[in-house]
């Protein structure tokens, strides 16, 4: 939702005397990884506690005129006569063997329900990371040698477009163009490459955004590095100097903040599969939500919480393996 | 906007001294151009949401079903009366978006109020105690990351039921870590400057140090974070609305409209298209204000 950590491109780590042994890196690894499952235990918990706070959904449930009767029967087949807390380690029991126990409105367990619906998201995800990439690495790399000029005012208008514009309003005027007035893509469905463009470009607006502002602030700075002038002495011409020695070091900071941005980037999936009726993890979650099937409701939280965990480990790791002077920084 | 701590005029040269006082950031302001635009853009919107009964032609809520989906004044079939033309029941949308002011707004603003005392209070003990503490309370913003703030918004909502209030508090609840972490780092380059030190030798209270002499050096950069984030809550509280699940159907927001307007693309696009002007509008507005603002404070750190 904020696009406020983004700003800030993290700073170029600094290097340290001690060599990198791999003792140390396991024992970094280890850490990062009881820290996730710290994350992911404390999520689960706020997901347990707030879904039973809203009051108790038997009477949701049921009609209005069901007996007394039929509501002690429901409670018991759904375990809510238990204590708050026998029901509490029961739930975390299922997760240690990933039962996330059965929807209450589909009836079937909630893991086949997430796994039916994940591939739609995944598509979507990775169609928009691909649309991101296309245009935020040469829109980046263009403002950032062209810094000042032209070029970069352009750029960075649309990035502060992009950034201020929501993912819904975006999608709808994308179908107002280009379903309702020109005709030429679907406004909604799912399944053919027609049907992807407009909710990948929705779901990628924010992100390149994100992305070429970012790259542009942090190759502006590797620009001015001294391996940069050394290579510019000997005789490289200017995209040769970008492509081969500034963008592996400009891309480090962007690694990290887009592994932190992807929190915002599942919101936006939620509101895109809302918009384009994507049937998606997105578009589940709300109708759980509106629908209070709580177990499902946990899934899907716990399921974006994982998601967020897993890349921001991935990309923590993927930092200290590309750039080695991370390694023993900390 | 910058309160001089007391203590830093006599003590040591003021740490930041490029960040001004309040009229010399709005003279800053006003010099950038966009920003002045935007400014203006703010202060018309404001007058939007304060004057709203004044300014609205209708009562944004009376319908007139004989008049339904009637196009904006310039197109055929448009009429005077209704301006930016009428909704699916007949409700002039001109006087809807002018009432949608009211809520984006005050939600943007209680949100960022209330997310920015919770951080500076969580980054000003995080920074100044160190150890323990800070540990805790960072490791805490990390779970707070991890938790999709738009997720947790729409659970809250959906199970404890939907307000303008519901909607502010979570999403001043969900905000606060950009707003801890910079604070904390700023305090933490300030905590051993001599006027801190002195100050903590002549037995000042840990409380007094941070509200006297930390608090004012942190006022410019939350200043620049409250503002992008009165955008971004802005936002969120339409996301909320166009799900269905923020404020309650009866208010006029932007983002339901917007919800209801997509219905209605096919054959009537203004009833989508003036509410998501709107809002972009407005997030935009505040957006390069936040930034102009962020300059003004720290001519250092961006315009790169």
């Amino acid at each position: 939702m904020s696009a406020l950590t983004l700003d800030q491109p993290p700073a170029p780590a600094k290097s340290t005397t001690r060599r990198p042994d791999r003792a140390g890196l396991l024992r970094e690894v280890a850490k990062r990884l009881v820290t996730a499952l710290f994350v992911l235990l404390c999520t689960a918990t706020v997901a347990f506690f707030l879904v039973r706070l809203s009051g108790d959904p038997v009477k949701i449930l049921l009609p209005p005129d069901a007996t007394a009767e039929q509501e002690q029967v429901l409670r018991h087949s759904l375990g809510l006569d238990q204590s708050l807390f026998a029901q509490y380690l029961d739930y975390l029991r299922g997760l240690l063997h990933l039962d996330f126990g059965d929807s209450l409105v589909y009836g079937q367990p909630v893991g086949e329900i997430l796994a039916d619906r994940l591939p739609a998201t995944i598509e979507l995800a990775a169609a928009a990371l691909a649309v991101t990439l296309v245009i935020a690495v040469p829109a980046g790399i263009l403002a950032a040698m062209r810094r000042g000029r032209g070029t970069d005012n352009t750029v960075m208008t649309g990035v502060l477009l992009g950034q201020s514009t929501p993912p819904f309003w975006v999608g709808i005027l994308l179908i107002l163009v280009f379903a309702v007035w020109l005709r030429a893509l679907p406004a909604s469905g799912y399944g053919t490459l027609a049907n992807l463009v407009l909710p990948a470009v929705t779901l990628a607006v924010y992100s390149v955004a994100v992305v070429a502002r970012l790259l542009r602030s942090s190759l502006i700075d590797v620009l001015s590095c001294d391996h940069i002038r050394s290579a510019r002495a000997k005789g490289f011409g200017p995209l040769q100097v970008v492509l081969r020695h500034g963008l592996r070091n400009a891309s480090l900071p962007v690694v990290t903040v887009v592994g932190l941005e992807v929190g915002n980037l599942l919101g936006g999936a939620i509101l895109t599969e809302r918009v384009f009726s994507w049937p998606g993890v997105g578009q589940l979650t709300v109708e759980a939500i509106s629908n209070r099937d709580f177990p499902l409701v946990q899934a899907t939280v716990l399921f974006f919480a994982a998601t967020f965990v897993v890349v921001n480990l991935l990309v923590d790791l993927s930092y200290s393996f590309l750039d080695p002077r991370v390694r023993t920084s900390r | 906007m910058t309160v001089m701590s007391p203590a830093a005029t006599d003590a040591s040269p003021q740490p930041k001294p490029s960040r001004g006082s309040g009229p010399v950031v709005l003279r800053g302001l006003l010099r950038n151009k966009l920003a002045a635009v935007a400014l203006a853009v703010l202060v018309l919107l404001l007058v939007a949401a304060v004057f709203a009964p004044l300014l609205a032609p209708y009562d944004p809520n009376t319908q007139n079903l004989l008049l339904r989906l009637r196009p904006p004044a310039w197109q055929d079939g448009g009429s005077g009366a209704h301006l930016l033309g009428t909704d699916q029941l007949g409700r002039d949308m001109l006087s809807r978006v002018v009432y949608g002011t009211r809520v984006s707004l005050l939600v943007g603003a209680g949100a960022a109020l209330l997310a920015g005392v919770i951080g500076t209070v969580v980054g000003l003990a995080s920074g100044y105690f160190g150890g323990w503490a800070d540990r805790t309370l960072m490791r805490l913003a990390d779970v707070q990351l991890a938790f999709p703030s738009l997720l947790l918004a729409l659970a809250v909502v959906g199970f404890l039921g939907s307000g303008l209030w519901v909607v502010i508090v979570v999403l001043g609840f969900t905000g606060w870590v950009s707003y801890a972490r910079v604070v904390r780092s700023e305090v933490m380059s300030l905590r051993t400057r001599d006027f801190v030190t002195e100050a903590r030798a002549i037995g000042v209270r840990d409380v007094t140090i941070m509200r006297r002499h930390l608090l004012p050096n942190v006022m410019a950069p939350l200043a620049t974070i409250g503002t992008l984030h009165v955008a971004a809550a802005i936002v969120a509280e339409a996301s909320l609305s166009y799900l269905g699940l923020g404020v309650p159907k009866g208010t006029v927001t932007w983002g339901g409209m917007l919800s209801d307007g997509q219905l209605y693309l096919g054959t009537s696009w203004w009833v989508a298209v003036f509410p998501g002007i709107a809002l972009m509008l407005t997030s935009l507005a505040i957006n390069i204000t936040g930034d102009a603002l962020r300059d003004v404070a720290d001519p250092k750190a961006y315009r790169r």
